[in-house]
């Protein structure tokens, strides 16, 4: 299959825009760069799959007809992709009403790891060492 | 045997049950599983074989078989079981709250052990064998409240797990090599391919299993267990497993080259460490259990020598330690019972106080020590004998078990001095008799003992068959074997042993220098998984979202940009466009979603990415995908609705701009990512030549799916199960919003429409002209032309909907499109009325909803399976009605009606989440905001997220 120069370009575009978007620390532009991105992947699966007419039987001549199968798996994505929207910008809505921002903080435990590290320690998780630990 | 195994598991279960009600008695009854098998066993006549399919893909039967070593193993596992379950009776105090739990365990435990014993299928067997691991590491950490149990029963369960994965490997080599997992196949076939290593992957789990050098420590630590689990542990299970294995394995992988030495070596060195260590000991259990480490490096010998006379040998002492170790055992229990202690050094004058527990200490310390005619002697003058006439490496085994047993005898002395002996520097210890009832369990095993050392002919004759498997002389079992060098041996171990302990007792204190202990080993290891795991976690793990993204992003973009460079066959040609539409949608597209990554307003940004998706829509109607674009359509409808109610209460702008460093290294990474993403899209559309298989669909759509829009019907049968999952998520993410935003009143209080709304002025008023909800604070705010158009398209639109799900099979539609439409019909009558409006509109409980249509989908997928199908099949139905004439269907469409409601409760959970709720909170924050501007002195009391935020959308 020769690929068409304008889906190219669309999606390393959306790429490129998501990822700047993703890389950021507010959740709601977290989702924004998400919503772009997943239609980036969308494109590119459709890609994979030939251009033509309307995949319903008696539509079309049937060799014509665009290959059905990348658009099923997108149909998929695309409602998925609904759900962890609403689910994230909930999740940004109650960070901003607890902390008064919707930014995503650095995960506490991992840093408590990290200062184990740093002090040279176990984590405990063997029994001997924690009880030793705390005494 | 099945059903034994099936007893047993069904006794484990009935266990907390009976003892909730029976109390200690309930011990006795369930004792009677494993003695009802020992009955059984004992008249069963070897060998027995069944067989049961279980997973037909993967060759594994449930095959039985019991050979004459699985039978004398089902009769010590099951009688040991039995002594011990009575024993517990007496010796657990009445109403011990975890005493239900022990014996579920336990008879659990039986279960494992005696499914090992007797199955046929090396796969099955180490089901079993980790099954007997996991009960395992649940009875030693019986008292989880206590350190030492956790971590001794961590040990075990680290260390036997570890050996068991090793001889899941040799398994694996030995069944693959011979093309048979069942045992009794592959013993009659020539050594398989690769059985070397096999063998010594496998000897690894059997040693382990068995607490061998160098994994000898976790039995001693072991002992944190209660007394009667450490006499089964000891004498009858687990430990037992290990030398079962060797036994069992013995006659076909004795041939191969490593096994001998490395049985020898690790058993002679467990023989001498273990009776050295036990010298040593103060806590009489702790002296038992290194006891047993030794005798178990005496049977690992027995078992691994592979000769006739040392297999006859082996499966006698096998026997002779399961009683005199499982007596001693419950001896002990006896003693900590009525003493109190434990200690050797406290415990003075029990032996006169109690005559009865002091002589059947007495029997089984005998029978351990080889002294005639008990089972112990038997075994072990023929151990003597079995070694007798070899060579060199022979002579040096057979110098190492007369050492290990003078050992065995000096340590039985001691323990029988340290239980019963009168100390003089030690005042008698008061103590109260034992019943009968709880001494009589350890005197029968002590007399069992006694029976099997005067019946060793016939133990002969039973165990023979066995034997006969090995290469070797001719040897047999008997009390008199004449004069000669055997006899000599046993007398010389005997006076030596005795000579030890009195040596040993005159004041020479044993050497304290402890011996090569693998446990430091383990220790260090353990505690260096543990830092490398904290530095590795540490390292990786930095807790920030940005850097753990940036880190996935950077070996994509190293990685792809590699392979596209240095490997990826580039595609010759390219093609500007299918239809020059391409272009137009394309550039709205990339400009839209370039200036919203720019933006630093949430509004703006999120009309940008609304205007991308619509754009990516007609690139789908472009390309030939209705379907997808009228779903995209739709979606991204409601992704704005939910976008603008929720940030009409967050900040205009987003907060404070990254610094410019880290903006640059954002940018490049983000450019970067889409030069590959886009490479990557070039080449691999470039690299598709074979023919889709999509190109079959067609036919099969039609006939079997019962319509002509390919994708629909693709969705709702053959990829049904894909969207079954996709509407799960559906309804957790549902549920999760509603929960994320129902905070305060309670997510419950939602169920009933009206509730939560506070005040009873705010019930449905009379309905008005236009609306249902009538005149209201927020209806007054909207456009009169809004809310006349909602009214008058509100059904219509709705009926639509329910169109779109029965004409989805043949056109673009479906359950998906249908159920989005719905919901942006509801979406109307709340943007024209507010909540109020929106539940007149839908007054039930989303929750309900969504229940319903998952109901729907399932019970679509278990009718077809009812009515003899395939999960989600679906079938076609032809039928005539009155009015409506023919009628064509598929009953898929049950299965998309499941999908619609499901997606209208999503849409319906938002509305009254990010909607509702939110009006709500911020009307509550507005009116204590203004009583505080009344009231100025009353400090002002709001949640934190009831602080409103500026204004109203």
């Amino acid at each position: 299959m020769t690929p068409n120069l304008v889906y190219v370009v669309v999606i390393g575009v959306l790429f490129a825009a998501g990822v700047s978007m993703v890389l950021e620390r507010s959740l709601t532009r977290v989702l924004m760069g998400m919503i772009l991105l997943g239609n980036g992947v969308n494109l590119l699966i459709l890609l994979g799959g030939k251009a033509g007419t309307p995949p319903i039987v008696g539509a079309g001549p049937e060799p014509e007809m665009a290959d059905p199968l990348p658009q099923i798996m997108i149909l998929t994505a695309i409602v998925i992709t609904l759900g962890m929207t609403a689910f994230l910008l909930a999740l940004a809505y109650r960070s901003w009403a607890m902390s008064g921002h919707d930014e995503v903080q650095d995960d506490v435990e991992d840093q408590r790891i990290m200062q184990l590290a740093e002090r040279d320690e176990g984590s405990g998780t063997d029994d001997r060492d924690h009880h030793e630990a705390v005494r | 045997m099945l059903i034994v195994l099936l007893l047993h598991a069904a006794a484990a279960v009935l266990a907390p049950v009976a003892i909730r009600y029976a109390g200690n008695r309930a011990l006795y009854g369930l004792a009677l599983v494993p003695a009802g098998t020992f009955g059984w066993t004992a008249t069963q006549r070897p060998p027995v074989a069944e067989t049961y399919p279980w997973v037909p893909h993967l060759g594994m039967d449930l095959a039985l078989r019991m050979g004459p070593l699985s039978w004398l193993m089902l009769l010590i596992v099951s009688g040991i079981g039995a002594v011990v379950l009575a024993y517990c009776a007496r010796y657990f105090p009445e109403g011990d709250p975890g005493l239900g739990r022990f014996a579920a365990i336990f008879l659990g435990f039986a279960t494992a052990m005696t499914g090992l014993v007797v199955t046929d299928d090396l796969l099955v067997l180490y089901v079993f064998w980790e099954l007997t691991t996991v009960f395992s590491y649940l009875l030693i950490g019986h008292r989880g409240e206590q350190a030492a149990g956790r971590r001794a029963a961590m040990q075990a369960l680290v260390v036997t797990t570890a050996g068991g994965l090793a001889m899941l490997v040799g398994f694996v080599m030995l069944g693959h090599g011979a093309g048979t997992y069942r045992w009794s196949g592959i013993v009659e076939g020539p050594l398989p391919a690769g059985s070397t290593i096999a063998a010594v992957l496998i000897l690894a789990g059997a040693l382990s299993k068995s607490a061998i050098f160098p994994f000898s420590f976790w039995l001693p630590a072991a002992m944190a267990a209660p007394t009667p689990a450490s006499a089964y542990l000891h004498a009858a299970s687990m430990v037992k497993a290990g030398v079962f294995l060797l036994g069992l394995l013995g006659p076909l992988l004795a041939r191969t080259e490593p096994w001998r030495p490395v049985a020898l070596t690790a058993g002679v060195i467990t023989v001498l460490l273990g009776g050295w260590n036990a010298m040593r000991q103060h806590d009489l259990k702790l002296l038992l259990a290194y006891g047993t480490v030794s005798q178990l490096g005496l049977l690992t010998i027995a078992l691994g020598a592979g000769s006739r006379a040392a297999a006859l040998a082996g499966t006698a002492l096998l026997l002779a330690h399961a009683l005199f170790k499982a007596a001693l055992f419950l001896v002990v229990g006896i003693v900590d019972r009525i003493a109190g202690t434990r200690d050797l050094r406290e415990l003075s004058g029990l032996g006169r106080r109690t005559p009865v527990l002091a002589v059947i200490a007495g029997l089984a310390v005998a029978s351990m020590a080889g002294v005639p005619p008990l089972a112990g002697f038997v075994g072990k003058e023929t151990l003597f004998a079995a070694f007798e006439h070899g060579g060199t490496t022979d002579r040096l085994v057979l110098l190492a078990l007369v050492a290990g047993s003078a050992l065995t005898v000096a340590y039985g002395l001691r323990f029988l001095w340290g239980a019963f002996a009168r100390k003089p520097s030690v005042a008698p210890t008061p103590v109260s008799r034992p019943g009968f009832a709880f001494a009589a369990p350890a005197g029968l095993l002590a007399l069992a003992g006694l029976a099997v050392g005067l019946g060793a002919s016939w133990l002969d004759g039973v165990l023979t068959p066995y034997a006969s498997l090995f290469p070797g002389e001719t040897e047999h079992l008997a009390l008199w074997h004449g004069l000669g060098l055997p006899l000599l041996l046993s007398v010389t171990v005997l006076t030596v042993g005795s000579g030890l302990f009195v040596t040993q007792l005159r004041g020479r204190p044993w050497p304290s220098r402890r011996l090569p202990a693998a446990e430091m080993v383990y220790k260090w290891l353990m505690s260096a998984v543990d830092r490398t795991a904290v530095e590795v976690t540490g390292a990786t793990q930095r807790g920030s979202l940005p850097f753990s993204l940036g880190i996935i992003l950077v070996v994509l973009v190293l990685f792809g940009a590699g392979t596209l460079v240095f490997v990826a066959p580039w595609p010759g040609g390219i093609r500007l466009w299918d239809t020059p539409l391409q272009l137009v949608a394309g550039a709205v597209v990339a400009s839209a979603a370039l200036i919203a990554a720019r933006s630093r307003r949430r509004l703006t940004a999120m009309i940008l990415v609304g205007v991308c998706g619509y754009g990516v829509a007609v690139m789908f109607v472009l390309h030939g995908a209705p379907d997808l674009a009228l779903t995209q359509f739709l979606v991204e409808t409601v992704t704005i609705v939910m976008f603008v109610l929720v940030l009409r209460r967050l900040p205009v702008r987003f907060s404070a701009r990254p610094l410019r460093a880290s903006r640059v290294l954002r940018t490049t990474l983000a450019v970067a990512t889409g030069l590959v993403a886009a490479g990557m899209a070039y080449v691999a559309v470039g690299g598709r030549i074979a023919t889709p298989i999509s190109v079959d669909f067609a036919g099969p759509a039609v006939s079997y799916g019962g319509g002509h829009n390919i994708v629909n019907v693709a969705l709702v049968d053959i990829r049904a199960w894909d969207t079954m999952g996709e509407i799960s998520v559906l309804v957790v993410a549902a549920t999760g919003v509603a929960s994320l935003i129902f905070r305060r009143s309670g997510a419950l209080q939602r169920r009933r429409a009206e509730q939560g709304n506070g005040h009873a002025a705010e019930q449905v008023p009379e309905p008005g002209p236009w609306l249902r909800a009538g005149d209201n604070p927020e209806a007054r705010r909207q456009s009169i032309i809004l809310q006349v158009v909602a009214r008058l398209l509100f059904h219509t639109i709705v009926l639509f909907s329910i169109y779109l799900i029965f004409s989805g099979h043949n056109d673009p539609g479906g359950g998906f499109a249908g159920g989005l439409v719905a919901g942006l019909a509801l979406t109307t009558r709340y943007l024209a009325g507010g909540r109020r409006e929106l539940n007149a509109a839908a007054p039930v409980d989303a929750g309900l909803v969504l229940g319903a249509g998952l109901l729907t989908a399932v019970g679509t997928g278990a009718a077809a399976l009812v009515a003899g199908g395939e999960v989600l099949q679906s079938a076609l139905l032809d039928f005539h009605l009155p009015v409506l004439g023919h009628i064509h269907f598929a009953t898929s469409v049950f299965f998309d009606i499941g999908v619609y409601l499901i997606v209208v409760a999503l849409v319906l959970e938002i509305l009254r989440s990010l909607g509702a709720e939110l009006d709500r909170q911020h009307e509550v924050a507005a009116r204590s905001e203004r009583r505080a501007v009344e009231r100025p002195r009353e400090p002002a009391f709001a949640a934190p997220g009831d602080q409103a935020p500026g204004g109203s959308a």
